[in-house]
């Protein structure tokens, strides 16, 4: 149980996707500017990769290794189709604003990764765990740059504003003393920057995990 | 004993404590440190890192100086009671609204500095001297404080200490600064109302001062961005009494301070001279295209693009950009052949920007920060060129 355990617990830090492995880097700068579209994101990518691992992992052994890029590409377009029906269904509003995003989870090297590189060689059970584990260690960077480029930049979360109103004329909170929302958190440049911090504290605290 | 002898031995005593590169850097800033090798042959230079700091710093005080009374000067201007130019009143004003952001500047910035040296374990880096000073130079009258706080930490930890502090930064420091400042809070930083002390009715309402009904400070960068005719005559904005960033108005002061830093051999005059002649062959061919009538005088570039091209010279922060960011050693190309590309390649840069972007009249800005990222491959193409060229000439001794 130890050894599984290690396979949810090890990307959420020291094997970390984003910052370890410097994967999904595409998607953690283009739509971390809300804290819910991060969220959805997530779950979205938790979705498609534990389904996904836990199918190919099945198929391991009748994929002609010739051709698994095909299956698994077949695999990973159907899920993020239904992913992403699901979302115009039921949210519109947010599927609207990750736009394109979700298509292309499919090329989001995290994915591909895992099958290749975990899902083809174990069995079911093992590889849903490893897609739990990874895309939970995606998740918490993807909420962590959205909380941080929110609040900073809108200064709302999840949509409530949690530091005043900032309309000129009745300003509350924090806007009252002069406090401006900083517009360069909500460009791109900025979650990469934000994620950049990340990494730097990460590797400070454990120093095992600076490579030359 | 002496007084040089005493802190000398204060620091030996104290060898270990963690706040040591806090008293060092105050130390070595005011006294010769006691720690000089005794033997063997050495180049003897009295041009260490901090002379150097300190060279640029005198060529920004006229400047300074100058930017104070402007401020003062063009707020009475703008409230319609115009006062003298070197008059209490006008330098009054200036001071208050200057010197908060100089020490701000310098508080937050040194502070940061300290932080690092005590965590990393090393000396006190000078390389925040030149910043320091810098910073305040070049942002609008009215900048908030806090914001050049946020921005100063910004752009001191991100530009400079995550590559490893002084002398391995890539961007210029206090260029990463104002980028910040620029994309961050962009209403404070562009527009007609920033640029006079007054003239934002944010800051009256915050001030609730004076409060002049409705007084325009824009720049001529945009107003002529707007279609507008140029309010200023050439020698008002050759001598700085224009509005503007604090530090930049006055091409004379800084065309002085540039043959200062040449003449101290500090500041490069490769690059300086480049960048010039890049933004008067950017400005010529602008002019070409206005005057051959490929655009419509309806176009909204065709304002700016008729503006005579060495009027791009004295208008705007390009002339401080060229002499004092441009040149900074750390962030330029190295060899001499690649600091003519990289200048002439800032003004031909600036100027394009400028004209093309009306919402980033500042081009200069953005040149620069572009440049310095391809600083490093310049130079790396050169060197290449040149070793080619002595294999070359090996080849044909040989054969």
């Amino acid at each position: 149980m130890g050894k599984d355990s290690r396979l949810i617990l090890d990307p959420l830090a020291d094997n970390n996707p984003i910052t370890i492995q410097v994967l999904g880097i595409c998607s953690a700068l283009a739509i971390t500017a809300e804290l819910e579209a991060s969220i959805v994101m997530s779950i979205s990518v938790l979705f498609v990769l534990a389904v996904g691992n836990v199918v190919i992992s099945l198929m391991r052994n009748i994929i002609p290794s010739k051709i698994r890029i095909i299956v698994q590409l077949i695999v990973v377009a159907t899920l993020v189709i239904i992913v992403d029906l699901v979302l115009k269904a039921f949210a519109y509003e947010l599927s609207k604003t990750l736009s394109v995003f979700v298509g292309l989870i499919i090329t989001n090297c995290i994915i591909m990764g895992r099958f290749e590189a975990f899902a083809l060689g174990n069995g079911p059970w093992r590889s849903f765990l490893d897609g739990i584990g990874n895309s939970l260690g995606y998740a918490i960077i993807l909420i962590i740059v959205g909380f941080f480029r929110e609040l900073l930049g809108s200064g709302t979360l999840l949509g409530y504003p949690v530091l005043g109103n900032p309309i000129p004329g009745e300003l509350t909170g924090l806007y009252a003393y002069g406090y401006e929302n900083n517009g360069f958190m909500l460009l791109s440049p900025m979650a990469l920057i934000v994620v950049g911090i990340i990494i730097w504290i990460q590797r400070t605290r454990n120093k095992a995990l600076i490579e030359d | 004993m002496s007084l040089k002898n005493n802190l000398h031995n204060f620091k030996e005593k104290n060898k270990d404590k963690k706040w040591l590169p806090a008293f060092n850097a105050l130390h070595t800033f005011l006294f010769l440190p006691n720690e000089t090798t005794h033997n063997g042959t050495h180049i003897k230079v009295a041009d260490d890192l901090k002379r150097t700091m300190n060279t640029v710093i005198m060529a920004m005080v006229p400047c300074l100086i100058f930017g104070i009374f402007n401020a003062g000067y063009q707020h009475f201007n703008a409230i319609g009671e115009p006062v003298d130019f070197l008059s209490w009143d006008a330098a009054w004003i200036g001071i208050i609204k200057v010197l908060p952001l100089l020490l701000v500047s310098y508080g937050v910035g040194l502070a940061i500095e300290v932080l690092f040296a005590i965590i990393k374990k090393h000396e006190v880096e000078e390389g925040y001297l030149v910043t320091g000073m810098l910073v305040p130079l070049i942002v609008p009258i009215d900048t908030p404080l806090w914001m050049l706080a946020v921005a100063v930490a910004f752009g001191v930890v991100i530009g400079k200490e995550v590559f490893g502090g002084t002398g391995m930064n890539i961007l210029n420091p206090a260029l990463t600064i104002r980028a910040f400042l620029f994309f961050a809070y962009p209403t404070w930083m562009s527009g007609d109302k920033v640029w006079v002390h007054g003239a934002d009715p944010r800051v009256q309402n915050l001030a609730e001062g004076v409060a002049p009904d409705v007084i325009s400070g824009e720049t001529i960068l945009g107003g002529l961005a707007q279609g507008k005719e140029l309010g200023y005559s050439v020698s008002d904005m050759f001598l700085g009494f224009i509005p503007g960033s604090i530090g930049e108005t006055s091409t004379l002061l800084i065309v002085l301070a540039g043959l200062f830093l040449i003449f101290t051999k500090i500041g490069s005059w490769r690059i300086m001279l480049s960048a010039a002649l890049g933004a008067l062959a950017m400005g010529l061919i602008f002019n070409g295209v206005a005057a051959s009538n490929l655009i419509s005088e309806s176009s909204k570039f065709y304002a700016l693009m008729n503006t005579e091209f060495w009027h791009h010279l004295i208008i705007g922060g390009f002339a401080f950009g060229a002499v004092f960011m441009a040149t900074d050693p750390v962030t330029a190309a190295q060899t001499n052949k690649g600091k003519w590309i990289y200048g002439f390649l800032i003004g031909f840069i600036s100027i394009m920007i400028r004209v093309f972007n009306p919402a980033y009249p500042e081009g200069v800005m953005l040149a620069i920060l572009l440049m310095n990222v391809f600083a490093p491959t310049i130079d790396h193409y050169v060197v290449q060129g040149n070793v080619k060229k002595r294999l070359k000439r090996l080849k044909v001794k040989t054969a």
